[in-house]
């Protein structure tokens, strides 16, 4: 990465594993799919690891990302993006890969898969990024969106008696994953531990540990119709009181037990 | 046990599901990846007992979606893989499917069909003809070879390899539970020592060579015009693949007046038909198609365009029957249905079904 001045003045720098002529993203601003792509970005840059990286992205806004990344990508269907880096990772133990998607894409139509591949420690990073709805369709309720929490199919706000309380991935991965596994829950409020988590979660794949899963706390101001005041205030306070941030599993804890 | 190996040729006495994964193996598949369901269990089995002899590998995975998504992540590292299933497992498979009709990737399904919707009818039906052939929502690009024999299972296991490697589409072995749980005599061997060239394999992601372009695989469109002209590009090659790979079996049919026509296992009670009939001077013929997709349409015209009649028999209600009549529309024989869904058709029956003409 490096530092750019433009007319003497200091222009934010791109990581070099992001592919600049796809910049800027599509996402809407102040969309949190993009920081956690930058904190990857970053972290790929500094693993030198963008040869080995295949990229997969869901269906849902991290589609949009298809060719974000100057890396390999593919952008596969709704929900199946860990079974096809499962399936490129057994065959071919040579590659990093990383299976990036929402929170619909993991915890509902994919749980099946997010689930098994924790249970059998496939040696893949997965990064989900948990924004309490479904983007891509428009705001629906979501495995993750919070108690009370109005979306489009929750519209007097979602109500626990008859959909549940939300899903918490990486507490489920933590508790199926074999020894091995780096299990994390980040957010965009705090990049720099992010960034950190995701860098782990890559080292632990290239060590052949286990599984590695890191989901992002994200915003969607679009779908939450939130101005920036309100959008920062709801990951940071509602989404990370519901949603504990911090690391749940690492190898050596595990191992030392 | 005793070391196993695939060299030369060697005679056989095996189940279709056994012939199916020393194919594989003869074809240097790399990795299956599979989720259990009857009648196509014991490819996994036998595939599971010969993989760690010759370097392979398996994957159990949680249903047919990852089954079929697990494999096309093989196959776009340049690894050889495949998968099996049947019945709901096949429609489970469906989705992965169509991204592989979209994306060109040359994935291979082994489909022993069963019947029925759920379970308990797990042996036998002609009933996911239409399914392998169009089944997701697609064009039908794919390749489907419908095997009679065990011998045809071997050899045609190992061409849809070729073709999905050589074409990028995907290719089918359209099979059954009785062609997978009978036994019967067969030779097995080596394919390049007998003359058969394995297509070679490339990787499409996660090759890592200095200074490499890196790939953007999508399956993703802005706009209605940007669909349509993949999906066009596609539909050309696969027109002009389909000459090069279709294939048909057809005897006796030029002087007949009846022509039966039929695929799969329903062909081998045909053939007794025929000869039965024949050796009492009925002037009949067999027509079958061994690629239900692309199917032989102008073949099958061509064979009964001097007959009277053509008897259609399939062990589902109307599947074959469908793509005859698109091939033979405006033809002047006329076309006799004998649809049995879920049930065998035996020689018997045909020429039963022969002698009410
Ligand atoms: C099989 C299937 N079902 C439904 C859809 C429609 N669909 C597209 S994106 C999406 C939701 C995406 O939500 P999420 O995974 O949370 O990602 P986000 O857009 O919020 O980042 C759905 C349901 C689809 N593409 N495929
Ligand atoms: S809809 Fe929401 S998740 Fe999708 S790009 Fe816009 S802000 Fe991001
Ligand atoms: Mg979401």
């Amino acid at each position: 990465m490096q530092e750019l001045k433009e007319n003497n003045v200091l222009q934010p720098a791109m990581p070099k594993s992001w592919n600049e002529e796809t910049k800027p993203h599509k996402f809407c601003p102040g969309c949190g799919h993009g920081i956690i792509l930058k904190a990857v970005g970053e972290v790929i840059d500094e693993l030198g690891i963008q040869d080995k990286i295949v990229f997969g992205c869901d269906i849902g806004c991290s589609l949009l990302s298809w060719d974000f990344f100057a890396c390999d990508s593919v952008q596969t269907h709704h929900g199946r993006t860990t079974p096809v880096i499962t399936g490129m990772k057994r065959a071919n133990t040579d590659i990093i890969g990383i299976a990036y998607m929402g929170d619909g894409g993991g915890y509902a139509i994919g749980s099946q898969h997010l689930f098994n591949a924790a249970v059998r420690g496939e040696k893949i990073t997965i990064i989900l990024c948990n924004n309490c709805n479904y983007g891509m369709t428009g705001g629906q309720m979501a495995p993750t969106t919070l108690p009370g929490m109005k979306t489009e199919t929750s519209p007097y706000g979602r109500d626990v008696e008859q959909t549940g309380y939300p899903t918490k991935g990486p507490e489920m991965v933590a508790a199926v994953a074999p020894e091995g596994a780096y299990v994390a829950r980040g957010t965009i409020a705090n990049v720099r531990q992010l960034k950190g988590f995701i860098k782990k979660a890559l080292e632990n794949q290239m060590a052949g540990n286990g599984i590695s899963f890191v989901e992002c706390l994200s915003s969607c101001p679009t779908n939450w119709r939130t101005n920036a005041k309100q959008t920062w205030e709801f990951v940071e306070k509602d989404m990370a009181q519901y949603f504990k941030v911090g690391e749940l599993r690492t190898p050596q804890a595990k191992e030392g037990k | 046990m005793a070391e196993v190996s695939l060299q030369g040729e060697q005679r056989v006495f095996m189940t279709g599901n056994e012939v199916v994964a020393w194919a594989a193996v003869a074809a240097k598949v790399d990795i299956m990846y599979g989720y259990p369901i009857t009648p196509q269990n014991e490819i996994m089995h036998y595939w599971t007992r010969l993989a760690p002899k010759y370097g392979k590998r398996f994957l159990q995975t949680e249903d047919e979606i990852s089954a079929g998504f697990t494999m096309l992540g093989g196959v776009m590292t340049g690894r050889k893989a495949f998968t099996a299933t049947a019945g709901p497992g096949n429609v489970l498979m469906q989705e992965s499917c169509v991204m592989a009709e979209m994306m060109r990737l040359p994935a291979v399904y082994v489909i022993q069909q069963r019947g029925g919707p759920s379970t308990a009818t797990v042996i036998y039906a002609q009933q996911e003809t239409t399914l392998t052939c169009f089944g997701g929502n697609g064009e039908g690009h794919r390749i489907v070879y419908s095997t009679a024999t065990h011998q045809e299972l071997f050899d045609y296991t190992i061409k849809a390899f070729n073709a999905a490697w050589t074409y990028r589409f995907p290719s089918f072995v359209l099979g059954d539970g009785y062609q997978a749980k009978m036994r019967e005599p067969l030779t097995i061997y080596d394919a390049e020592s007998k003359g058969v060239k394995l297509v070679p394999t490339e990787p499409m992601v996660g090759e890592f060579k200095p200074g490499k372009q890196f790939k953007h695989l999508r399956n993703t469109y802005n706009t209605e015009e940007e669909l349509y002209e993949v999906v066009m590009a596609n539909q050309r090659d696969w027109d002009a693949m389909a000459p090069k790979v279709v294939e048909w079996y057809e005897k006796d049919c030029q002087d007949a007046d009846v022509v039966f026509v039929c695929h799969g296992v329903v062909s081998r009670a045909a053939m007794g038909a025929l000869d039965e009939l024949r050796a009492q001077g009925k002037k009949v013929g067999l027509f079958r198609p061994i690629t239900v997709r692309p199917f032989p349409e102008k073949q099958l015209a061509d064979a009964v365009k001097n007959a009277k009649k053509v008897l259609v028999a399939e062990s589902a209600y109307g599947q074959l029957l469908k793509m005859v009549q698109v091939a033979i529309c405006g033809g002047k024989a006329e076309i006799v249905p004998m649809l049995r869904p879920g049930i065998g058709i035996t020689t018997e029956e045909l020429v039963e079904e022969y002698n009410k003409l």
